[in-house]
């Protein structure tokens, strides 16, 4: 077997409970992500798919439970939010862009060169964008803006590789070009953690899932997680709440 | 024959020199004002050192010092406490400012009507550009010169954490620190400004060239030069008609560089009415 070319640490998580104003969003959830796997976090929505993320990378505070990245920074886990929130008019280029993947490395000021322009055409090349160096992002599509941050990504180099749902609103063929860059990471040894969902593409391409519904449904296999038993009683999660909810009584 | 009353005149050079002095540094600014979508927080910012500069009056004179450390701390005191509102709350940075601002425009006024300290309202809020005096002068080009220096330091974060403030804080990039110094830089080019062009107008000759130059350039980099350009020749213009016509010199300014966002707005090369309207045959591929 080939040895990896990341190291990429286990991320361990006990009882991880994330909370806004006291409602638990995630609920005691405890489990690892394995070193360099390959996982899809599944659940409806309000199932804190994205507050379990935004724990992970350190951009939201537990409000009880530890969580172990393996000794790496919270920063140094590449992450790629939901879309939407970038302002796409923004007078930038793509080369420019995918060249922020850089600033682990080159900080505010340090000197880019041609090394660092030829890494971010590869990067483009990669995604299938090969020459789109120069073009303003303001004209790009939705599916090939995402190729771009994908781009960005690989330049960040990082060991630890989160996105949140990445292909949505992403026709067939950019979703499987960017899937194949997943699977590229995954065999370079990197950890690729994903909040999915569509199932038939988890079942296809993410050997491990993470079912969530604010509380762990299941976590391992992608077979074993994704039943129709397990299903129901995701979907048995009321989204609301319960006015008059008392403390949780596993709060230690 | 153009150049005859900035030949004949030293107030004129002074005021040319000084008004050319913040179109180099105020417009760059104003085009990251804009893609931050904060146009307006300019103007609020513009209003929220006029207390501090009615009370510097009214405790240190009518001295430059005075009026200027008045307004840069006014100034920064209003940024920083949005800042943390902002953070503490989560209530948009736009809103706390709002807020801050009208109160302390409303302290301002009240400051200067019963202060009595001499200070005129309408020369608080209009400048008066004939008057600028050796140490104004000097005051706005090392405002100037501190501008563009920091503007080349921070160059890159500051364009990222315009651009994607989730990745640069996400990575590491203190997004707030950044925010904030730019947010300094306003402020020191506001009161630089306001001996020239009063409040009001100071915050003109930063954003009406930025907002403008969107239909010029596609780049961010081409924003800042066709923003400064814009105001180079708004100044120029502005200065010789307000002296051919006798009008009052910041307005002139002002209205010069409208007249220049207004021919972007209509014929700019950038995504004009005009190149809205007229109908180009499509491209084949």
């Amino acid at each position: 077997m080939r040895r990896p070319l990341v190291r990429s640490p286990a991320i361990r998580l006990a009882d991880v409970t994330v909370t806004y104003d006291r409602r638990p969003a995630v609920h005691h959830v405890s489990g690892a992500f394995a070193a360099g796997s390959l996982t899809a976090i599944v659940g409806p929505n309000g199932a804190g798919k994205t507050s379990l993320l935004r724990a992970l990378t350190g951009a939201q505070r537990l409000d009880a439970g530890t969580l172990d990245r393996g000794g790496l920074a919270a920063s140094d886990i590449a992450y790629l939010p939901q879309q939407a929130v970038l302002d796409r008019s923004f007078p930038i280029s793509c080369g420019e862009v995918v060249m922020m993947g850089h600033w682990r490395r080159t900080g505010p000021f340090r000197g880019m060169g041609e090394a660092q322009r030829g890494e971010a055409t590869q990067a483009l090349d990669a995604v299938g964008l090969g020459g789109f160096g120069a073009r303003q992002i303001a004209s790009l599509s939705a599916g090939q803006f995402q190729r771009v941050l994908f781009a960005r990504m690989m330049l960040e180099d990082a060991p630890v590789i989160v996105l949140d749902e990445p292909f949505n609103a992403i026709d067939a063929r950019t979703t499987a070009d960017l899937l194949r860059l997943v699977a590229r990471w995954h065999g370079e040894g990197r950890s690729v953690i994903a909040v999915l969902h569509d199932h038939d593409l988890v079942r296809a391409h993410f050997p491990q899932t993470l079912l969530l519904a604010r509380e762990l449904i299941a976590w391992g296999p992608t077979e074993a997680v994704l039943t129709p038993a397990n299903g129901l009683r995701a979907r048995m999660m009321a989204e609301g709440w319960d006015e008059d909810s008392g403390t949780c009584a596993q709060a230690a | 024959m153009l150049l005859d009353p900035f030949l004949e005149f030293a107030f004129m050079r002074r005021a040319l020199v000084g008004c050319l002095a913040l179109s180099l540094a105020a417009p760059p600014l104003g085009v990251f004002l804009v893609l931050r979508r904060l146009s307006l927080i300019g103007d609020a910012l513009g209003h929220a050192i006029l207390p501090g500069v009615a009370l510097g009056a009214t405790v240190g004179g009518l001295s430059l010092v005075a009026m200027s450390t008045g307004g840069i701390v006014a100034g920064l005191a209003i940024v920083l406490a949005a800042g943390l509102a902002t953070r503490g709350t989560g209530i948009r940075e736009d809103a706390s400012l709002a807020g801050f601002y009208l109160v302390a425009l409303a302290a301002g006024v009240v400051i200067v009507s019963a202060g009595g300290s001499g200070v005129d309202l309408l020369d608080l809020l209009f400048g008066a550009a004939l008057g600028v005096d050796d140490g104004a002068l000097l005051f706005m080009a090392v405002t100037t010169t501190v501008t563009l220096l920091a503007l080349a330091i921070m160059w890159r974060p500051l364009v990222t954490e315009t651009f994607d403030p989730g990745f640069l804080r996400h990575a590491g990039g203190g997004g707030a620190l950044w925010h904030l110094g730019f947010l300094g830089l306003v402020v020191l080019n506001l009161v630089a400004a306001f001996h020239a062009l009063g409040t009001l107008m100071a915050v003109g000759l930063m954003m009406l060239p930025a907002t403008g130059a969107r239909f010029w350039a596609a780049s961010v980099g081409g924003q800042v030069a066709a923003s400064v350009a814009a105001a180079v020749v708004a100044s120029f213009c502005g200065l010789l008609v307000s002296f051919h016509a006798d009008l009052p010199t910041g307005p002139a300014i002002i209205l010069a560089a409208g007249v220049i966002w207004a021919t972007g707005l209509v014929a700019g090369p950038q995504g004009s009415l005009l190149r809205r309207l007229v109908r180009r045959p499509h491209l084949a591929g």
